[in-house]
Formats: structure tokens, C-alpha cells, sequence
């Protein structure tokens, strides 16, 4: 094991270690619910532990989720940027980090994000999946509604799975 | 533009369509009586009344020879018994060709366009778009200036707020127009529009003062600073006179400047600029039926 590894594998244990699964880790404390909506965490079967406001080099605080057997989708990897982006996906089997996952922010977002405009059509009419366009504007990333054409920030983004 | 050909936002038509439109908005002013969609059924949903809007474009119906069904506000129709949008444009996009929708909520018109069977043209969804609007602008722009290409335009009132100024902005910028916009501090042009145009390397201005560079602009857009947009209403008592334009305020401005209004106007032109030739909103109201005649005549691939 490198020396990359082991510290990762140090730092990881803060929180109880899984056999098999996936560790997200490196998420900004104000996010961690926000990622456990859009996994549905509240809602699995599968074991999930979290930590929150531990110590990061690289963030200054973290919050780490464990979730048990589970492995997550490129689109649900995708969906975790856009709530935290500094976050880091680690594929854990024998207790060892056996793959790195990168969270790449998606270009479009179909349902999972509330339209942050009250005033928009999928605040009012039921079963109207929201759709947005994902571009950055000065540094930050914002979603623009198809329908509304209103920017929902980052700041702003409500999951509604 | 889409496949099933509507129109919802002036984001759906490219440069050539607009060009597009402005030919056909030429032809049917030189020869209105086209019966082009004779046997055609359009319906007029106005979910919120707009006489205006809604007479322009059932003018423009008739005048293609097709025929108008609809309602012109909500009352009476299912949609107070709680029907949702979409079953209300799943149904009557059965016994039309073409929808045009007016709605108070903000993308009404596109989540109406996916679901209908026929085209839909947004006659205004909220504070969002009105594209017949913003082609009726360039319209009346490319009549009195002879050309879309580098026009002055200087745009006056609630910019913050003002749709109609937020569409021409984004569809004047396939010409490289030049920017002046007027407005109290508390209702500037957003932030996001300036950056589109610094993006695209167009040049704009921004005053408090009307009269700055007056002189200088081709096309005055005058819209309305209304009381309510001001969280602070000394503020709006402070300011309301400042964006009024009378005619003593024209008289150096260039012999072929035109004034625009979207209307209704309220008192934000002094009558007696009426009779000055360089007021143009009334003739604007009539491009407004070639103008639609033209987008429904298009959408329908008429033409
Ligand atoms: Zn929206």
C-alpha cells in the first residue's frame, strides 16, 4: 500500500471502515444532507454511516458518508458536484480503496433539483420534472431552468427526490 | 428551430429565422389579405386577460383566413376547477392546429409545448418571455431605421424588471447594436444580461441621466417605472419624474430616431410627444398583426 493510500485509508477510519461500498468523502459539512437526499440515503436498506465536521487539510472541515455494498452510478456521481463539489468517491472492496472515482459536474439536470423562481411552471403544475441547462458565470456554477430561463446558484439548490 | 415548430422563446429562433420573419412581416404589410391558412383552426388561451395581445393576434388569425377558438381569462373555463395545465393543452390541442397561450406562471408555455399535439406561440408566460413582442420590436426597428445592423438604442425605465427589454436585448444582439441603458439605480439591467453582452463584445452604457446620451440614439424604448417595484417608496417619489419623456426633451435628438413603447403606457410619455413624427407606438401596435401573421404563417410552413 502506498503512503497515499494508507493516510486516505487513516483518514477514512475516523469514521467505521465498510468491506465493501463507497466512501464519499472530502463533502463541505452544509452539504452532507443534501447528499444523503439525492442518494436516498434516508431511505435505503443498505448500511450507511456518516461523520461530520472532521478535520480536513484540504477544506478545513469534512463530512464523510459510508454507504455498505453500495456502488453509485455516473449519473448520481455526476448530481453529487453539483451539492459538493470538493467532495471525493473512493470504491472500497476488502476494506481497500480498489478504485478513485471523479465527481464531474453534468451539463444538464433532469429532476433530483427544486427551480429556485416560485414563479416557475414546476412550482405550480404537479409532475412537471424540472430540467436545467449546468454552465459556470464568474467562477460559479448555476443551473438555468428550460422553462422558467431563470438561474437557480449553487447557494440555492433544494434536492427534491 | 424546434421540430414541432413553436415558438416559446426568441431563444428557439436563430438569426435567419427572425430575418425570416422580417421579410414575411413585410410581405403581409404590402398584402395583408393572404388567406393562407383557410380551414385552419387556432385556439387563443389567455389564462390572464391582455386585450391588447390577444386582439392583435386573433386580428392576425382572421386575416390568414383561419378560425379562432378560446377564452380570453380563466373564469368559466376548468382550469378554476383545478384542472391541471397539462390536461387543459392535452385536450384543446385536439381540436385546434395551433395553440397561442398567454399563462401568469413562468414556463407555462414551453411545459405546454411539450405536451400539446400542435405548435404552441407564447403570447407572454409571466415575467419570462414574449417573443411576438420582441419580433414586433425588430420589426418596427428595421421599418423606421432601414437595417437591424449596429442600431443606438436606448433603453429607458424598469430594466431590471422590463421582459420586452431583456428579449430585444438578447435579439438585437445578433446585430451588434449599441447599449445605452437609462434606469434608477434600484432598477438596473441585471447583472446576467451586461455579462451576455461583455461576452459577446458588445458595447453598452449605463446612466441615471435620460438626457446623456440622448442624441445620440436611433430607437428610444421607453417602459414604465411602476411604484411597486420599489422597496423604498421615497425612492420611487424621488425618481418617478426623472425617466418621463415630454417633447421639449427631442429636440436634438437625430431626425430619424423613433420612439417605442411596448404599452399600455401610463404617463411615462407626456402626451404632447404624441404628435411629434418621432413617436412611433401606435404604428408599432399595427406591425404587431404582420408580425404575428408572419410567425403563425411560418410555424405552419406556409410560407
Ligand atoms: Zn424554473
Amino acid at each position: 500500500m502506498s503512503e497515499q493510500q494508507e493516510n486516505h485509508k487513516k483518514g477514512i477510519l475516523e469514521v467505521s471502515a465498510i468491506e465493501n461500498g463507497t466512501v464519499i468523502d472530502h463533502i463541505p459539512p452544509t452539504s452532507l444532507f443534501k447528499v444523503i437526499k439525492l442518494l436516498n440515503l434516508d431511505r435505503t436498506t443498505h448500511q450507511v454511516t456518516f461523520g461530520t465536521n472532521l478535520k480536513s487539510k484540504r477544506i478545513g472541515t469534512k463530512a464523510i458518508i459510508k454507504i455498505a455494498d453500495k456502488y453509485c452510478a455516473d449519473e448520481e456521481i455526476s448530481y453529487i458536484s453539483l451539492v459538493a463539489p470538493t467532495a471525493r468517491l473512493s470504491i472500497i472492496r476488502d476494506f481497500e480503496v480498489a478504485e478513485k472515482r471523479q465527481v464531474e459536474v453534468p451539463t444538464h439536470v433532469e429532476g433530483f433539483v427544486k427551480c429556485a423562481n416560485p414563479m416557475c411552471v414546476t412550482n405550480h403544475e404537479p409532475h412537471v420534472k424540472t430540467r436545467f441547462d449546468v454552465f459556470t458565470r464568474g467562477g460559479e456554477l448555476v443551473l438555468r431552468c428550460k422553462y422558467c430561463e431563470k438561474i437557480t446558484t449553487q447557494e440555492q439548490i433544494e434536492i427534491i427526490r | 428551430m424546434k421540430e414541432k415548430q413553436s415558438l416559446v422563446s426568441i431563444h428557439d429562433f436563430t438569426k435567419e429565422d427572425i430575418l425570416r420573419i422580417m421579410e414575411l412581416a413585410a410581405d403581409f404589410e404590402a398584402n395583408p389579405d393572404q388567406r393562407l391558412l383557410y380551414g385552419k383552426v387556432v385556439a387563443s388561451l389567455f389564462f390572464e386577460p391582455s386585450t391588447r395581445t390577444r386582439l392583435s393576434f386573433e386580428s392576425a388569425i382572421n386575416r390568414l383566413g383561419a378560425r379562432v377558438i378560446g377564452f380570453s381569462d380563466m373564469n368559466n373555463t376548468s382550469v378554476t376547477k383545478g384542472e391541471t395545465l397539462h390536461d387543459t393543452i392535452r385536450v384543446i390541442s385536439n381540436y385546434c392546429d395551433m395553440i397561442v397561450m398567454r399563462h401568469p406562471v413562468e414556463g407555462a408555455a414551453r411545459y405546454a409545448s411539450e405536451v400539446s399535439r400542435v405548435p404552441v406561440v407564447n403570447a407572454g408566460d409571466g415575467a419570462n418571455q414574449h417573443p411576438s413582442q420582441t419580433l414586433l420590436d425588430l420589426y418596427s426597428i428595421l421599418k423606421t431605421q432601414g437595417r437591424l445592423d449596429n442600431i443606438n438604442i436606448m433603453m429607458v425605465g424598469d430594466l431590471k424588471y422590463g421582459r420586452t427589454v431583456h428579449s430585444l436585448l438578447e435579439a438585437l444582439s445578433h446585430f451588434k447594436a449599441e447599449f445605452t441603458f437609462v434606469s434608477p439605480p434600484e432598477l438596473q439591467m441585471p447583472t446576467e444580461y451586461k455579462m451576455q453582452l461583455y461576452e459577446r463584445g458588445i458595447s453598452y452604457y449605463e446612466t441615471a441621466d435620460i438626457m446623456e446620451r440622448m442624441a445620440m440614439a436611433d430607437i428610444i424604448y421607453m417602459t414604465r417605472v411602476q411604484r411597486e417595484r420599489f422597496s423604498d417608496i421615497m425612492e420611487y417619489e424621488r425618481v418617478k419624474n426623472a425617466y418621463i419623456l415630454r417633447n421639449d426633451m427631442l429636440v436634438d435628438t437625430k431626425p430619424n430616431m423613433r420612439i417605442l413603447h411596448p404599452l399600455p403606457r401610463v404617463n411615462e410619455i407626456a402626451t404632447d410627444v404624441d404628435s411629434n413624427p418621432k413617436a412611433y407606438w401606435f404604428q408599432q401596435t399595427e406591425n404587431g398583426v404582420y408580425t404575428r401573421m408572419a410567425i403563425m404563417a411560418y410555424l405552419f410552413g406556409v410560407k
